[in-house]
């Protein structure tokens, strides 16, 4: 084990044997962002490495590397020591690698056995596609690894289980001989989740070489036997899960050193604003409660699929909870739709900016007013000198530099996008405003930018409620945390317990630091 | 927006103007102020449907019925007038725009509550419809001497020069130059179209504004449906049979966005002008209906390959964006 970043230095348990598959000094980047950095792999026929690593941390462009649906700036990828380059994805899976992933690639539309042989079936006469043979080695796969389905059966019937099945079949019908599982149980019941360990253990029989990504520490030790750790897109540790503890890994994953600075805060709580009680959906969440005060900044934290921002969405109206109570300074308030919440002065800036956020055809004024057309017209009638009023001083407020405010928002840079999006929900003066992944895609300088502007809102005694992944930022800005895992609330940490370790033990469900 | 939008309605009023001379040179009685009258009121009814059509196309949505629903409500007045000679005129008009109305509800009910692609629905409803006509006449046609005087005159009399038609589609682009970008309804059907997803969030209700965007399209069929019937003094099933592609065609060429969020009331003006002079300038130089076709097809695409390359810009300032960061 080693806490370093830097090339793979497998222990002696490891080197035993040699890799199936092997990756030394990959990297990968996009502009202005640096995915992979040399980072390394090692794969063994018949063994399960587990991959663990935080959101970002690199492991969904290691899969796509390794799929060949992204190509490497630098480094090598071998197989049986021979190096292979995978230009297609068909170019992966000739080479015998293949991936399941967290949502199944597969056509619903389909037969399960047209969907195992998919692209590589076996051909008759006239190049035709030989469906009785197709059909037959689709039973004898399927056989093969205990699944009672009928090849002829149409794919949108089965369950997820059953989908995973076919897609393990797939992999096996081109004679994968690596198969990479991302995150295969998020899906699954617990039942389920039995018989795919079942199955991970006769694929480890025939001498697949597996690599299991997963979230979840107890699957990672019940099934893998070596581990690789990955952090903010470089290889942090590697070797044999007998070695490790929870806590090690949880450690390797979040250790770092603290590069971002966050600003500054003071402490100036003020009265209870708002009030949720009992918040329940039928599949996303149940159980949600909370106060949120003046001024305070609460960090929503949880793995991603944890419900919050369904939760979110269920508090803004943009879906209906089954039962729960919401109280804005201490009056009860009922959100059947996004209008009531606005009315009632809860804002939501949602995650997806690009898609939910700005409209492009629409000059900036009209973005800025759009929630707020209430106050800037008269029995339906817009009153457009008030429009430009209201949009030029919170458009000034953002220090947005356009040329006029008839300009076309699909025109403007994308931090002026952004602005405008702020623009437009701080116009509705709110109470409460949700911001669902602030920072999420955006280069560091801008994060700070965004940082600041959060602290600035909760100092004019607005209360934030700050949706986020990033364990920095939750422990950087967050007065309060609440930690959901699985659609509940598993902890509520207080400024002093904020800590990287706290986070995760609690959102992945670990016994030890969740006591 | 307005800037680009001005762009492109000035390129049409200028291809409108060429296509004018072009007409002139060989046919100079094409271009006095009397026939432009007529083609003006003959392109009437479908200036007042490409309004309709303008604002269900900015939500994002299709209307293929209002040509059907033209027929069956023109239909339904007609024997309404037979039916009831002495009831006056204006209270036929309520009838028609009433029962347009419902019609273009039923179809916004079908996509908001039922959440139907509105090609589906409409396509649908626009079969029904013509079906209504045939199960309430059996296929006879109600013809000119069935009507009363009264009925047909309407369309045809004259106010300061111009034929009432003619003034109700002014009148008609007045008024929803106004109701787009003066009201908040307006701003919706906007904003619904431009980004569904960010008017959910800015509380816009985008399903029920599509339906008061079917609804309208339905009114506008419905008046339009009393007044082509009265105006061709004759009613039967298949009365503007296809009229509502080149409905569609009159948006498309007007510069109205095919995916929503973009479209101005005088783009479908000026779309409809362009398309009604055409038809009516072809026969009249001597060009065969077919030619007729080909120019509107060729003026629908150049129409959509312009506005592609109006919206290509903004593509072009997130790659140089994207440059800068590498």
């Amino acid at each position: 084990m080693q806490l370093e970043p830097g090339p793979a230095v497998s222990s002696k348990t490891v080197s035993d044997i040699a890799p199936r598959l092997s990756l030394k000094g990959i990297t990968k980047t996009f502009p202005g962002v640096r995915a992979l950095s040399e980072v390394s792999l090692a794969l063994f026929p018949g063994k399960v490495t587990a991959l663990v690593g935080e959101n970002g941390a690199g492991k969904s462009t290691l899969v796509k590397v390794l799929t060949g649906i992204y190509q490497p700036n630098e480094g090598e990828i071998r197989i049986d020591d021979a190096p292979v380059r995978f230009p297609t994805p068909q170019a992966a899976e000739t080479a015998g690698v293949t991936a399941i992933h967290q949502e199944t690639v597969l056509f619903d539309e389909l037969s399960v056995a047209e969907n195992i042989f998919l692209g590589h079936a076996p051909k008759g006469r006239f190049g035709l596609i030989d469906r009785a043979a197709m059909k037959a080695r689709a039973r004898e796969i399927l056989s093969g690894i205990g699944a009672n389905i009928d090849p002829n059966a149409t794919l949108k019937d089965l369950g997820t289980a059953n989908k995973h099945l076919v897609a393990i079949a797939r992999a096996l019908s081109i004679d994968a001989r690596v198969v990479i599982m991302d995150e295969p149980t998020a899906a699954l019941s617990q039942k389920e989740i039995e018989e795919l360990y079942e199955l991970v253990e006769g694929l480890k029989r025939q001498g697949k070489a597996i690599l299991f990504i997963s979230h979840k520490f107890d699957e990672i030790f019940r099934i893998a036997d070596y581990y690789t750790v990955y952090r903010d897109g470089q290889m942090v540790g590697d070797g044999v899960i007998a070695d490790v503890s929870e806590p090690d890994l949880v450690k390797m994953m979040v250790g770092r050193e603290v590069s971002q600075i966050f600003p500054e805060r003071q402490q100036n709580v003020g009265d209870e604003v708002l009030v949720v009680d009992g918040y329940e959906h039928p599949t996303e969440f149940a159980d949600i409660g909370f106060t949120l005060k003046r001024g305070e900044i609460l960090g929503f934290y949880g793995l991603v699929g944890a419900g919050r921002s369904e939760f979110m969405q269920a508090l803004f109206g943009i879906t209906r909870p089954s039962a729960g109570q919401v109280r804005i300074d201490g009056a009860p308030v009922t959100i059947r739709s996004p209008a009531d919440a606005v009315n009632s002065g809860i804002v939501y800036v949602p995650e997806d900016r690009g898609k939910q956020g700005a409209i492009g055809a629409l000059p900036i004024f009209q973005n800025v007013t759009l929630p707020s057309l209430a106050r800037t017209s008269h029995k339906g009638f817009l009153k457009l000198a008030e429009e430009f009023k209201l949009a030029r001083e919170y458009t000034q407020r953002l220090d947005l530099r356009a040329a006029s405010l008839d300009t076309d928002v699909g025109n403007l840079s994308g931090g002026n996008q952004q602005k405008v999006v702020i623009a437009k929900w701080l116009a509705t003066q709110p109470k409460v405003i949700i911001l669902d992944e602030p920072t999420k895609g955006i280069d560091i300088g801008s994060k700070a930018a965004v940082h600041e502007f959060m602290a600035e809102l909760a100092a004019q005694g607005l209360a934030v409620i700050m949706v986020s992944s990033e364990i920095p930022e939750i422990v950087g800005m967050s007065d309060r945390v609440i930690v959901m895992r699985e659609g509940r609330m598993v902890a509520e940490l207080t400024k002093a317990d904020i800590t990287p370790e706290t986070l995760v033990g609690h959102a992945a469900g670990i016994k030890e630091a969740a006591q | 927006m307005k800037r680009i939008l001005a762009t492109r309605e000035l390129l049409l009023l200028v291809a409108i103007g060429i296509v004018l001379a072009i007409i002139a040179s060989r046919f100079p009685a094409f271009v006095t102020p009397a026939n432009l009258t007529v083609v003006f009121n003959d392109t009437s009814p479908l200036i007042l449907l490409a309004i309709g059509q303008m604002i269900v196309i900015l939500t994002k949505c299709i209307d293929l019925s209002v040509a059907a629903n033209l027929a069956l409500t023109g239909m339904v007045v007609a024997l309404v007038n037979i039916a009831a000679p002495d009831l006056p005129i204006p209270v036929i008009i309520v009838i028609a725009t009433g029962f347009g109305t419902l019609l273009g509800m039923f179809n916004g009910l079908l996509v908001w509550k039922l959440a139907i692609p509105p090609i589906v629905v409409t396509l649908g409803t626009m079969t029904i419809f013509r079906g209504c006509i045939f199960l309430l006449t059996e296929g006879k046609w109600v013809n000119s001497h069935e009507m009363t005087a009264a009925f047909k005159a309407v369309p045809r009399a004259d106010i300061l020069g111009l034929p009432v038609l003619s003034w109700i589609a002014i009148v008609a682009v007045i008024f929803f130059s106004l109701l787009m970008t003066r009201t908040t309804l307006g701003r919706a059907f906007y904003a619904a179209g431009g980004n569904p997803h960010a008017a959910t969030y800015a509380g816009i209700n985008v399903g029920r504004t599509q339906f008061w965007a079917f609804t309208i399209s339905g009114a506008i069929a419905g008046l339009t449906g009393y007044l082509w019937v009265s105006r061709f003094a004759v009613a039967y099933v298949d009365v503007a049979g296809g009229f509502e592609l080149t409905v569609v065609a009159a948006c498309v060429i007007g510069g109205v966005s095919i995916m929503g969020g973009i479209g101005t009331v005088t783009g479908a003006l000026l779309g409809a002008l362009f398309l009604g002079i055409i038809a009516n300038a072809l026969p009249v130089v001597n060009i065969s209906p077919f030619w007729q076709m080909a120019i509107s097809g060729s003026a629908i695409i150049i129409a959509v390959v312009v506005n592609a390359q109006a919206n290509r810009s903004p593509g072009r300032i997130i790659l140089k964006k994207a440059e800068q960061a590498t």
